[in-house]
């Protein structure tokens, strides 16, 4: 069970990456890709009825993380003190950015929401990235299964580490190209015209950013965290899910070339979900490893609730879940097909 | 000053004291915009379709700023409260995740429809969409209610030998009796705060001579659900929850009540100031033997004062418990007269010639706000020095590893952040309520 419990969490996280992914893409691109007010709304139009649903995402996991692994939340949450509070600060800021602005048609009030909205869309996948840093890295649980890090020291990956080192800074990097990648597809997606044209033009340079990025992080990984590459030679399910990556990046090309806008954007999530699922398959059991002492690191068989709690959760997890894949399959049927933009005073 | 654990709580407390003020208008304007869609499908005024049309913009507003200030809420459990939520996220963990799987993605999905998709949707399907978001919106206080109810009275969870608290029975932590008479109580709150500023903007245009229809109507609806939602918060649901606090936790009642000594015929303090030093209560206005009448159903009942108990289970700020209970209270009777008596204008058609009437209605509007926040602070002042009744003070709560040059400084973000934000909030609202309702464009 716990087993499950440590699939479900990275799974619901992985969704979390892909979809609000999607949007922190759009935002951190829109002041290139979209010049006039009605192309803003059209991109506001395209993630405007889906952002808060996909941030529900993170909301979710973070619940159910609590319900089955509480040492491991509270690790995090309490180790990682600032640069949470960071992440919920430019969460709030995007969301009042993404909501406020339609209210008033004035320019200046609407460039100054564009603005917060572009800032916060492109810092947070370099936090998230770093994140998933420090996971990979390890931080300094103790032995009562507690740390906390400030946000950064001398850089570098050995003890005493901060949030921000050259590697985690360089996983941000990656987060933050790859998600505009992945934004910049959505757009050629769900767009037409110059926001479109424009987000075309960016997709190529952007992903080849990435599949360097890609080749850099991962040399990165083994030399800071050797046991993660004897874990992935070892794991038939890293090997397929990497497969998956493969099969994702290949398909953004694919896609591109035929100019098969759906297809390119389910190659990144693909890719996206693949990358983080390898990752969560060779860090198993382990969820925050200790640099002090191995013993002392907080796993799915030694940080999980107690069996009975695991398995009622379960219990209504199940339903829960189809329901929610409902809920998303419903809402991107009703907003299919290319955003249109509509007369002021209605829409994003 | 320097000390954590008031940092930690001055941050909690502040946050969440800011973030009701929204979920409790929501969760009242989701009820109201039912009513008014309802009623415009069943009377085909198309009246009624606008005002649910302007009642959705300033839920839309309201929804965005819930949203966004109740995320940091979620967060803080692990930030601020780790050793807390680490004693006891396997049991409390159950209601927080199933609010986001069950709530959160149902109010997500169907806000965006019930703010731009009435055209696409035509009428009936736009009122079912505003019932989703009254479901979901109802839903998440329900969980959240589910959780603060373990805090004031654990029930099903078994201790473990690490120290942690277990769940042993979902549906005896799910079905905790404090739970729901504490959740229609809340709603009901809801339901006034609603009610309130419904009726207030109605006043408003009646005395400015705007809308007149629309102002009628808004008036009609906003004081009927005014009263009845007044009327329950008191009765049943006030007093039952008086009396379940009287059981699980009589040493609350007894600070609530500023009362030092125990003993039968227990006198209900109308007001006076409690002088804890002194085990007194100075200047009291009471009225004889109805506090034993109120907590046990008799004026003969014992009802225990705070001598009967060792002080280190006295809740650690009389004070603010007796004065918030107050405010409550008194608040809550004054709506019940107040929309009382609207509706008895309402009745005789004349309320919206009753100027000074429609005067007190419109200024009346911050008053529910400010009584549902004072029920909290009673419910959660009543609830220390504990953080989970009995079983986990507030000192062994917060996180041990965070320190307060951390806690002062994310503590000031939020204060300068939120006033921005309340600001924008007004300026938001006040434009709608000065632009009015307006028909649909085809």
């Amino acid at each position: 069970m716990q087993g499950i419990w440590f699939g479900v969490v990275s799974v619901m996280l992985a969704f979390y990456v892909v979809l609000d992914g999607f949007d922190f893409g759009a935002g951190g691109l829109h002041l290139f890709v979209a010049k006039t007010n009605d192309e803003r709304r059209a991109v506001l139009g395209a993630i405007g009825p889906l952002w808060d649903g996909n941030e529900v995402w993170l909301l979710a996991a973070g619940g159910t993380l609590l319900m089955t692994f509480p040492p491991v939340l509270t690790a995090g949450l309490s180790g990682f003190y600032l640069a949470i509070f960071v992440v919920l600060w430019l969460l709030l800021l995007r969301g009042i950015s993404i909501e406020f602005r339609s209210h008033v048609q004035d320019g200046l009030w609407r460039a100054f929401w564009d603005a917060t909205f572009a800032f916060s869309s492109l810092l947070l996948p370099v936090l998230l990235g770093a994140a998933l840093g420090n996971v990979v890295r390890g931080v300094p649980v103790d032995a009562h299964g507690e740390f906390n890090i400030p946000l950064f020291t001398h850089f570098s990956t050995s003890n005493p580490v901060g949030i921000l080192d050259w590697y985690t800074i360089l996983m941000g990097l990656f987060a933050l190209v790859t998600l505009l990648g992945h934004g910049a597809l959505f757009l050629i997606w769900k767009t037409q015209g110059p926001v479109q044209d424009r987000s075309r033009r960016a997709a190529r340079p952007l992903w080849a950013i990435v599949t360097l990025l890609w080749i850099l992080t991962t040399v990165g990984t083994g030399w800071v965290q050797p046991v993660l590459f004897k874990a992935f030679l070892h794991s038939p399910l890293a090997w397929g899910l990497m497969a998956v990556s493969l099969a994702g990046w290949a398909a953004i090309g694919l896609g591109f070339a035929r100019s098969r806008p759906l297809q390119a954007f389910l190659g990144s999530s693909a890719f996206i979900v693949g990358l983080l699922a390898t990752t969560a398959a060779c860090l198993f059991p382990v969820m925050l490893r200790s640099t002090l002492n191995a013993d002392w690191s907080l796993t799915a068989h030694n940080a999980s609730s107690a069996a009975y709690g695991l398995k009622a959760g379960m219990g209504w997890w199940i339903v829960a879940f189809p329901l929610v894949l409902g809920y998303f399959a419903f809402l991107f049927w009703m907003h299919r097909g290319k955003v249109s933009v509509p007369p002021e005073g209605e829409g994003y | 000053m320097g000390d954590p654990l008031f940092w930690h709580r001055l941050q909690f407390g502040f946050t969440i004291t800011f973030h009701y003020l929204f979920p409790q208008l929501t969760m009242g304007l989701a009820l109201l915009i039912v009513v008014f869609k309802g009623l415009g499908l069943r009377t085909g005024n198309e009246a009624y379709h606008d005002l649910a049309r302007f009642w959705i913009k300033v839920f839309g507003v309201s929804f965005a700023v819930g949203v966004v200030t109740g995320i940091p809420m979620e967060f803080q459990f692990g930030t601020n409260w780790a050793a807390f939520s680490r004693q006891t996220g396997g049991v409390i963990g159950q209601t927080l995740a199933m609010e986001g799987m069950f709530a959160f993605f149902l109010e997500s999905t169907f806000l965006g429809l019930l703010l731009w998709g009435e055209k696409k949707l035509g009428p009936r399907g736009h009122f079912l969409v505003a019932v989703a978001l009254l479901v979901g919106s109802w839903l998440s206080g329900f969980f959240i209610i589910v959780t603060n109810a373990f805090m004031q009275h654990p029930v099903g969870y078994t201790l473990a030998r690490d120290g942690s608290l277990q769940l042993a029975s979902f549906w005896h932590y799910v079905l905790n009796p404090w739970a729901h008479v504490q959740y229609v109580h809340n709603m009901m709150g809801a339901v006034v705060t609603g009610a309130f500023v419904v009726t207030a903007v109605g006043a408003y245009w009646a005395l400015k001579g705007l809308h007149p229809e629309h102002a009628r109507l808004n008036l009609r609806v906003g004081v009927f659900a005014g009263l009845v939602g007044a009327l329950l918060v008191a009765f049943p649901t006030g007093d039952l929850q008086a009396k379940m606090v009287a059981k699980h936790q009589p040493v609350s009642l007894a600070a609530m009540e500023g009362r030092f000594e125990s003993g039968p015929k227990a006198a209900l303090n109308l007001i006076g100031q409690p002088d804890v030093e002194a085990r007194k209560l100075d200047n009291p206005v009471r009225l004889p033997g109805i506090l034993s009448v109120i907590a046990f159903g008799s004026f003969s009942s014992e009802v225990k004062g705070l001598d009967a108990y060792p002080t280190d289970q006295w809740p650690t700020n009389i004070e603010l418990l007796y004065y918030s209970f107050r405010i409550m209270v008194g608040l809550g009777t004054f709506f019940i007269l107040l929309m009382a008596l609207a509706a008895w204008q309402t009745r005789k058609q004349r309320l919206e010639r009753s100027r000074w009437l429609l005067w007190a209605l419109m200024l009346a509007f911050p008053f529910p706000f400010i009584a549902n926040t004072a029920g909290w602070v009673v419910s959660e002042m009543g609830r220390q020095p504990w953080l989970v009744y009995g079983l986990i003070r507030t000192s062994e709560g917060a996180s041990r590893v965070v320190h307060s040059g951390q806690t002062v400084f994310t503590t000031l973000g939020f204060a300068g952040l939120y006033v921005v934000l309340g600001l924008l909030f007004v300026f938001l609202v006040g434009r709608e309520v000065s632009h009015g309702p307006a028909a649909l464009k085809h």
